[in-house]
């Protein structure tokens, strides 16, 4: 049986490399990356809560969890992929084109 | 099982690390795949043994290559990140990451499941562990008292699909230019249209 | 060392690894000999008799290649990743090694390493795991001809992947159950067509809602495993050799081996879902007649062959078919097949409803 305060902290510390990951990069696409890892620390969390409490409805989150973080990808890579149509980069530094 | 838990989570959070640390994109994507498989590994350990496998499925299988699908169409190279106003920002993000870290510290300082003060809303009694039924179990919760996020889901991806395929192609339908395709041939007749 | 002998997780764990050691070593003598089979055959196909001089028949011809592709220089081009370059080929024959592990040959608990309650979905996320090797190889090689041939090869892979998980739902619904050991078991035995008096074995082909879905599976399996008449992605002559033009040597070996791995897998998946595992009539060892069951160890004489026959199909249709231009295949997958499994589902479900649960 693995101690639920482990595996929230194997979330939180996942979860920061994400947070850390968005602030830190400059590549739309790893920002991208750390927003996944973010994401599936929150799952991890649900997962093990459900293992904890002996309930499925964990289980059944991460489930919608996981259907939304696809659908998010698949159009958040066709607006980067549009993005650099049109800006020839995908460094987030040099998309400033609306800044004042 | 602890130490396979151990094992599993080192390798997750060395390769979290790496994804962030590394300068080649694609090689970030590469981590983050084994970032995904470890925690694979991690819900096979907590009787998640469908979502284990559903993880690999769409996350590993799926959502990392159409990442490694973009990078290599983008021909994306190392990434340089050099200049004093990146090494600020990025010292900044290092001290705003600790600092999510030590909220979260103390949130968990409290023994969870004791006294911890969060409200545990009320639990479905079904129990993932209880014999060869997770599949089982998870379908039967999930088309009884979940059938109307499941149906919105399914709505979400109709969504996300045409949103796509509007967006992919979005620049080059207007101003009447050619997508693509060789120029008119001179030669003899086409040959027929084979459908 | 009698006190670790008595624990039975450490049983359960050496006789699981004796098991997967026969596995692999069984998988890759059958492999060589896979290659000498489509030699001969397609030789005789195109009339002539295939290779013939190494050994009486040829039969000596895989030692003679394998021991070539040893000696061969290996080159890694300039500018290549190196790291990535090297590991490509590995995740060419890792995905069809592990599924390997929850395929039942011959009545449980012999002849299984493992069972485990998603057995199918296991095979469903190997395979995805498989595209890898194919995007990375053709990206690693720094070739725009390797580069345009691993991405299509991997839009092709991930295209039928759908079509094929989809095609066995079916399956899924007729038997309840998503482990492997559980789909063979559900298939043993005999019943009653209607009142027409006529006794069909339980196989899967042998309902007729389930003979779509094998047919769609076993084009799906084509396209998964880049067999012709799908084969454009690596094809010779088109696109030089696809995603594997820089590899040489054993690199090369590892991913041709891959190939035929993956049939494999894909031919064992088909027959446990839906030509009845390991199921066969008993013969004259049957105790109730030719059709009742026989020993145990039929069952794996059984399986092999029908893996056997599963093996001269494909190569029988590899040099029997010219090849599906991209287009067309990638139309064909999109606009055919993945309707066509949808609809599948839609008419499993309801005549599995009106028929009611079946013992």
């Amino acid at each position: 049986m693995i101690p639920l305060s482990w595996l929230l902290a194997l979330s939180a510390v996942v979860f920061t490399i994400g947070v850390v990951g968005v602030l830190v990069r400059r590549n739309a696409l790893v920002i991208f990356m750390s927003v996944e890892l973010m994401l599936n620390a929150a799952n991890l969390t649900f997962v093990a809560f459900a293992n904890h409490m002996k309930s499925l409805d964990g289980q059944i989150f991460v489930f919608f969890v996981m259907t939304v973080a696809a659908a998010e990808v698949a159009i958040g890579l066709a607006i980067i992929v549009h993005l650099f149509r049109l800006r020839e980069t995908v460094f987030v530094d040099e998309i400033h084109l609306l800044k004042g | 099982m602890i130490p396979l838990f151990l094992g599993f989570a080192a390798l997750l959070v060395a390769t979290s690390l790496l994804v962030i640390l590394h300068k080649n994109p694609v090689t970030s994507a590469l981590f983050l795949v084994l970032a995904f498989c470890s925690l694979a590994g991690i819900y096979l350990l907590l009787h998640a043994e469908f979502l284990g496998m559903v993880q690999i499925v769409v996350y590993a299988g799926a959502i990392m290559v159409l990442f490694l699908f973009v990078i290599m169409y983008l021909n994306l190279q190392h990434d340089v990140e050099t200049g004093v106003q990146i090494a600020v920002r990025r010292g900044i993000g290092w001290l705003a990451g600790a600092a999510v870290l030590l909220t979260g510290a103390t949130l968990f300082g409290v023994p969870a499941g004791g006294g911890s003060g969060w409200a545990l809303g009320p639990a479905n009694a079904v129990d993932p562990a209880a014999g060869a039924g997770n599949v089982r179990a998870i379908g039967r919760e999930l088309y009884s008292r979940y059938l109307f996020p499941f149906e919105l889901t399914s709505v979400l991806l109709l969504v996300a699909m045409v949103g796509v395929i509007v967006i992919a192609r979005g620049g080059a339908r207007r101003g009447g230019a050619r997508r693509g395709g060789p120029p008119p041939a001179a030669g003899p007749a086409d040959p027929p249209e084979d459908r | 060392m009698a006190e670790l002998w008595s624990n039975p997780a450490v049983q359960t764990l050496t006789w699981a690894l004796v098991k997967v050691l026969i596995i692999l070593h069984a998988m890759l003598g059958a492999v060589s000999y896979l290659i000498y089979a489509e030699r001969k055959i397609c030789g005789h196909i195109q009339a002539r008799t295939g290779p013939n001089r190494v050994g009486p028949f040829g039969l000596l011809q895989p030692v003679a290649d394998v021991v070539k592709l040893l000696f061969k220089e290996e080159f890694i081009p300039a500018k290549a990743n190196k790291v990535v370059f090297h590991i490509a080929p590995i995740l060419a024959v890792f995905p069809a090694i592990v599924t390997f592990s929850v395929i039942p040959m011959g009545p449980p608990p012999t002849f299984v390493v493992t069972d485990i309650n998603v057995g199918l979905l296991l095979f469903l996320a190997m395979s995805s795991l498989g595209v890898y090797a194919l995007t990375l190889g053709g990206w690693a090689s720094n070739n725009k001809y390797a580069l345009l041939g691993g991405l299509r090869s991997s839009a092709q892979m991930i295209s039928y992947e759908l079509a094929m998980g989809l095609s066995t739902i079916p399956v899924l619904l007729q038997a309840g159950t998503m482990s492997l050991v559980g789909l063979v078991e559900r298939q043993a035995g005999w019943y009653p067509v209607g009142d027409t008096g006529l006794w069909l074995p339980n196989w899967g082909i042998f309902h007729w809602f389930l003979v779509l879905p094998f047919v769609i599976f076993l084009i799906t399996a084509f396209a998964e495993t880049n067999r012709a008449p799908f084969d454009l992605p690596e094809a010779e002559g088109e696109l030089v050799a696809g995603f594997h033009t820089e590899y040489s040597s054993m690199k090369w070996a590892l991913f041709f081996l891959g190939e035929y791995m993956n049939m494999l897998v894909i031919s064992a998946i088909a027959i446990t879902l839906f030509l009845g595992g390991w199921h066969g009539p008993g013969l004259f060892l049957g105790t109730d007649g030719w059709w009742s069951p026989g020993p145990p160890w039929m069952g794996l004489v059984w399986f092999l062959a029908k893996l056997a026959a599963f093996m001269f199909f494909f190569i029988w249709v590899r040099w029997t078919f010219p090849r599906l231009r991209y287009d067309q295949l990638m139309a064909f997958g999109w606009k055919v097949l993945l309707p066509a499994s949808i609809v599948n589902v839609l008419i499993a479900g309801v005549w599995i409803y009106l028929r009611g649960p079946r013992p």
